[in-house]
């Protein structure tokens, strides 16, 4: 009983935050919502059995993605009146892609349930001893090894890409060398002066 | 989340019930341990802090200072709370309250003897991560909320900062996890029961497989010495306390702060380096077992787990006495440059050690 009461609970605040992330006028109020929705959604995996994909969720998307979102939404000045303004404009559009994604999300609930509405597509948790982490190791670093390596290596191309369209090499750049830095010695730094009463400097 | 099949209830509750009773109970027991303990070990932080000076430290309140932390606590508490009016009322009292209350979460999983953890997670070490990791919202909230420059800057430097050595940490771990084959904190621990030999830091001393131990001992040895750097620039610790530098930020992220709200921001940094420190015991220095043996008495676990809790923190104090603040890019350049290449390097030796050299009896996992 207590499971479903934690299921109701999280279930209802991961749909009322979700719907908030778009209801939010403020973007950073949006960016928290989207948080709380990724957290409350880790835990529906750990009520599933699936406490290790629960913590890399947590561990990546709000450790490390969301943080990064926050940090740019919060740097952005925008203008809301102005974003506003195209609202109606795009209306059409937004409601056919919102349409399309309804439509996808029915039929993937109707793959999942059999006819008395029991899910029939979700495995059984972890069988015996062999715990999360192993069968999702076996998964992805056994079973189907070079696959995952080549999505690993398109995400590596995309993040070069990403840095080389955006790096630039200006003249005229202070650079830092760390080696002269670090290498540096007091006598170079320093220099003692023997200074006479009532003469200063000169 | 179920209680044990040959469990008998003592009082006409529900079995489920009663667990989590008795469970609110444990979690009620290690708050309060965690609180007073800390009243203690933040004077105690102040004291060495006075000594390395040259200075007696808070000597007042109480004989010999003792009660300094309370008189301070009060002090907090009966401040008035002040907003700023171009605050965003509500993100700026929620942040220290996410500070507070995630500086407590992690250590549910923290396993303090031999069976005495409230929750024994197969993924202990992961949630743990996880929770640190999320320790940087109520910096980057709070900065935010206040609507002013200093705590943003505070805040957008501490983001950073975090997220840099979240990346060290993550692959600091993932090599006791090699050596251990297991994500279970008290997997880990016992794999480390016989001696200060088999204490992750301290592998060098192993010689029953001599030259190997050469190769783990000097990694480990390394890895314990920049988790505890890590852990330092995690928690926002001297010298790498950029965020609250005060020669150039004021107070950082808690400039706008004032009365509860800061006293609990200052509870919760400090409990997540309390965390740290239990952290470096539980991976690298044994957790909760002497150098000389195991330990299986759970009294007696605790309290030799909660001495090497003070060992550690006594060295976070230490550092904060005796270091000078790194510069920022400083900062930088020692997390991205030398510590991530660092510890990947370390996770590819390790893991060479694990397939290819280690004795059968430690390749549990990871080899089979």
């Amino acid at each position: 009983m207590l499971a479903s009461i934690a299921f109701y609970v999280l279930s209802a605040i991961a749909v009322i935050s979700a719907f908030a992330v778009i209801a939010a006028r403020n973007p950073v109020h949006s960016v928290l919502f989207l948080i709380l929705t990724f957290f409350t959604a880790a835990g529906l995996f750990v009520l599933l059995g699936a406490e290790f994909l629960a913590m890399l969720l947590v561990v990546v998307y709000v450790g490390a993605v969301a943080v990064l979102f926050l940090f740019v939404v919060m740097m952005l000045d925008v203008d809301f009146a102005e974003l506003k303004q195209g609202f109606l404009s795009y209306m059409p559009i937004g409601a056919i892609v919102a349409l399309a994604l309804l439509g996808e999300l029915g039929l993937v609930a109707s793959a999942a349930m059999s006819a008395d509405g029991a899910p029939i597509a979700l495995a059984p948790a972890a069988p015996g001893a062999v715990t999360n982490a192993e069968q999702i190791g076996q998964v992805l670093y056994t079973d189907y090894l070079l696959v995952f390596q080549l999505a690993g290596l398109i995400l590596f191309v995309a993040m070069i890409g990403a840095i080389v369209l955006t790096l630039r090499h200006r003249p005229g750049v202070k650079k830092q060398d760390i080696a002269a830095q670090v290498g540096r010695k007091r006598a170079e730094g320093v220099e003692l002066k023997d200074i006479r009463p009532g003469q200063g400097i000169g | 989340m179920n209680p044990s099949a040959d469990y008998v209830p003592f009082i006409a509750l529900p079995v489920e019930w009663e667990w989590t009773l008795m469970k609110s109970g444990q979690v009620l027991g290690i708050m309060i341990l965690l609180l007073v303990s800390l009243a203690f070990l933040l004077l105690f932080d102040r004291k060495v802090w006075a000594a390395v000076q040259l200075r007696k430290g808070p000597n007042v309140v109480g004989p010999f200072g003792l009660l300094q932390s309370f008189a301070d606590f009060f002090k907090f508490v009966f401040k008035e709370i002040v907003i700023p009016a171009g605050a965003n009322k509500t993100v700026f009292i929620l942040a220290p309250l996410i500070t507070f209350v995630l500086a407590f979460v992690g250590w549910a999983v923290v396993p303090w003897g031999p069976n005495v953890v409230i929750a024994d997670l197969n993924v202990g070490i992961l949630y743990l991560f996880a929770i640190s990791s999320l320790g940087v919202y109520g910096i980057i909230m709070g900065g935010w909320a206040s609507n002013s420059k200093y705590p943003f800057l505070g805040a957008l430097r501490s983001a950073a900062q975090m997220v840099s050595y979240e990346v060290s940490i993550g692959f600091i771990i993932i090599t006791v996890l090699l050596l251990v084959g297991s994500l279970n904190l008290t997997t880990i621990v016992d794999a480390q029961r016989d001696g200060i030999w088999m204490w992750h830091g301290f592998r060098l001393f192993n010689f029953g497989e001599f030259p190997n131990n050469i190769l783990v001992g000097v990694v480990m040895l390394a890895m314990l010495v920049m988790f505890f750097v890590s852990a330092l620039a995690e928690t926002n610790r001297p010298p790498f306390d950029l965020p609250e530098a005060e020669s150039e930020l004021v107070a950082g992220y808690q400039v706008e702060y004032s009365s509860t709200p800061y006293l609990l921001f200052m509870i919760g940094e400090y409990l997540n380096i309390v965390l740290m420190c239990a952290m470096t015991s539980i991976l690298f220095l044994g957790g909760w077992h002497l150098p000389w043996g195991p330990v299986d008495n759970p009294a007696l676990g605790m309290l030799i787990f909660y001495v090497k809790i003070w060992i550690m923190f006594f060295m976070f104090a230490m550092v904060k006495a005796i270091v000078p603040r790194y510069r920022y890019d400083q900062l930088m350049r020692l997390g991205w440059k030398i510590f991530l290449p660092t510890s990947l390097a370390a996770v590819v030796a390790i893991g060479y050690y694990v397939t290819f050299l280690a004795p059968a009896a430690t390749t549990s996992v990871a080899g089979g």
